[in-house]
């Protein structure tokens, strides 16, 4: 086993041990702060099959997170009042099926994802973070000005929507269920990057020229990675929606960008567990410097800086060694 | 039957002409010596041919117009390139580099391995940890993996050592004679191209200016062009 699969089963651990633990000692804020450390996770994951495998850097997936959170949010908001979403020309009404409220979440963060990336894609480097920034506030600023569905104070859900055969308005039901999520999610990634389609995309963040000349185009394969990016992100936009019971325009803004790739560097660019690591590590700064100080995000600002400078692959990168990305 | 035609192909480099007017021809299962000096437009061709460089003129590959396609395209037509360097896929094993584009046909992970027993001893290193020979055997079966019905071969043994050159010459007479694929090969070297390939053409400052049999290339030939 390398070094890597053991930090990766270590940080697996912990995600089982901690909200247990957190159980037995009857402390049910852990289990809540876990899960919102889960559901970032979750967010990041999707950020690095594009930046981490896909070499794009996004400063728009607060895009994705947040439609996720307002397909949860929208659907929810017409379920718990008995209306449609539409009339014409058929019915669509609400739900409060997670299931359904998901796949609604990941095709319509999927399809932005699309859009975006049929654009974004025929500029590379800062242009291309420039594109995906400026959509990121269009629709932050179309969200702000939608009083339907809240405008700039959000959306509040009542009750937690349901999963079949889970109460999740137990803290510990949800965590599991966002826990299992996250699995299914790093399993798949982990198949997808050594998957044929994987093995390219990687190939192309490397050299996208010499890839053109073994018949593969490196513009489809990082558009179709962005869209399963995503989704992703969409789907953890859902969750964290569902945790808080309310969405708003907070989760498009770039800082929330901003933030999702703040997990992905602090844990590890291109390595599994590197979003899952950078996550936590995020929500207990947040959580404990938090309580010390208001301005805890300097000290944020000073761990990053120290990353980035001093460790180029993350947290899991300077325990595990440099290594192969995708151990 | 005729796989590739090239006929009075011109390309420039922004400002600067590069391509004055190449003619070249290769048939099915034929291989081709691209012979010239130092900065003639043997690699500049080679471009143009895997539509990395926008040219003009007639280009034609199994019958159809390599000029309305882009790269991945060409290449996907059966146009497989071993480029000129040492350029695999660094941070990708040599399994995986050989993975990454392979499609269906006679080149697989085995034949590869058969062909390049090395590879497969350093199947699970990461290209950029290979010598410069290991990485040009990987950048062959890397484009042997593609199944290609031409394989272009750009300075494939430059800077190698004599026996690795060797090796990779032993290959190129494997392809030659145990595959119908067609080769197109540069190098400077007149004693291996003599036996590995069929015919030859001359490239003189962007411009065709000899092709024939490979028995008929004369030494007054090789001096006026190749300056050997």
């Amino acid at each position: 086993m390398s070094r890597e699969a053991l930090v990766n089963s270590a940080a697996l651990l912990l995600l089982v041990a901690v909200p247990v633990w957190a159980l037995w000692a009857d402390e049910p804020f852990t289990i809540t702060l876990a899960t919102r450390a889960v559901i970032f996770a979750l967010a990041a994951a999707g950020l690095n099959i594009a930046l981490g495998w896909g070499g794009m850097v996004s400063l728009g997936h607060a895009v994705y997170f947040g439609l996720g959170g307002y397909a949860m949010g929208v659907l929810a908001f017409h379920a718990q009042n008995y209306t449609p979403l539409m009339d014409w020309p058929f019915t669509i009404t609400g739900t409060k099926s997670m299931p359904v409220i998901w796949l609604v979440a990941m095709i319509s963060s999927a399809v932005a994802a699309l859009v975006i990336g049929l654009l974004a894609l025929r500029t590379s480097g800062v242009y291309f973070i420039m594109i995906t920034l400026a959509f990121g506030q269009m629709v932050f600023f179309f969200a702000i000005s939608w009083p339907t569905y809240g405008g700039e104070d959000g959306l509040s859900i009542y009750v937690r929507n349901s999963f079949p055969g889970l109460n999740t308005l137990v803290p510990i039901e949800f965590y599991g269920l966002c826990l299992s999520v996250l699995c299914v999610i790093l399993f798949l990634n982990a198949r997808l990057i050594r998957s044929p389609f994987g093995l390219a995309l990687n190939a192309a963040r490397q050299v996208p020229h010499r890839v053109e000349t073994v018949g593969m185009n490196p513009t489809r394969l990082k558009l179709s990675a962005l869209v399963i990016s995503g989704a992703v992100t969409g789907l953890a936009g859902a969750l964290f929606a569902d945790l808080n019971r309310f969405v708003s325009p907070t989760m498009l803004s770039w800082q929330m960008s901003g933030e999702i790739m703040v997990f992905v560097i602090i844990g590890g660019v291109g390595r599994l567990f590197g979003p899952v690591v950078g996550a936590c590590l995020f929500v207990l700064l947040e959580h404990f410097l938090g309580g010390v100080s208001e301005y805890w995000q300097v000290f944020l600002g000073l761990v990053l800086l120290g990353i980035v400078l001093f460790g180029h692959g993350g947290v899991v990168g300077m325990i595990a060694g440099r290594g192969r990305t995708h151990d | 039957m005729t796989l590739l035609t090239l006929q009075n192909v011109t390309a420039t480099y922004g400002a600067s002409q590069a391509l004055f007017g190449v003619d070249l021809e290769i048939g099915e299962g034929q291989s081709v010596g691209f012979m010239g000096r130092n900065g003639m437009g043997k690699t500049t061709t080679v471009k143009t041919i895997c539509r990395m460089l926008p040219a003009r003129g007639k280009m034609q590959f199994d019958g159809q117009d390599l000029q309305r396609l882009p790269s991945h395209r060409a290449a996907r037509l059966g146009i497989g390139l071993v480029p000129e360097g040492r350029r695999c896929f660094p941070d990708l094993t040599v399994e995986e580099n050989l993975g990454a584009a392979a499609r269906r046909g006679h080149w697989d992970l085995s034949n590869v391995y058969t062909l390049f027993p090395r590879l497969k001893e350093r199947r699970r290193q990461v290209a950029a940890s290979l010598s410069g020979g290991e990485q040009q055997m990987l950048s062959i079966g890397r484009a042997l993996t593609t199944n290609p019905r031409l394989l272009i071969l750009d300075e494939a043994t430059e800077g190698l050592a004599p026996i690795v050159r060797q090796e990779i010459w032993t290959a190129i007479a494997t392809l030659k004679h145990e595959t119908g694929m067609a080769l197109l090969v540069i190098d400077k070297t007149l004693k291996e191209m003599r036996g590995a390939c069929d015919r030859a053409v001359l490239l003189e400052r962007g411009r065709t200016v000899w092709a024939g049999p490979m028995d008929d290339l004369t030494l007054e030939l090789t001096e006026t062009y190749l300056g050997v």
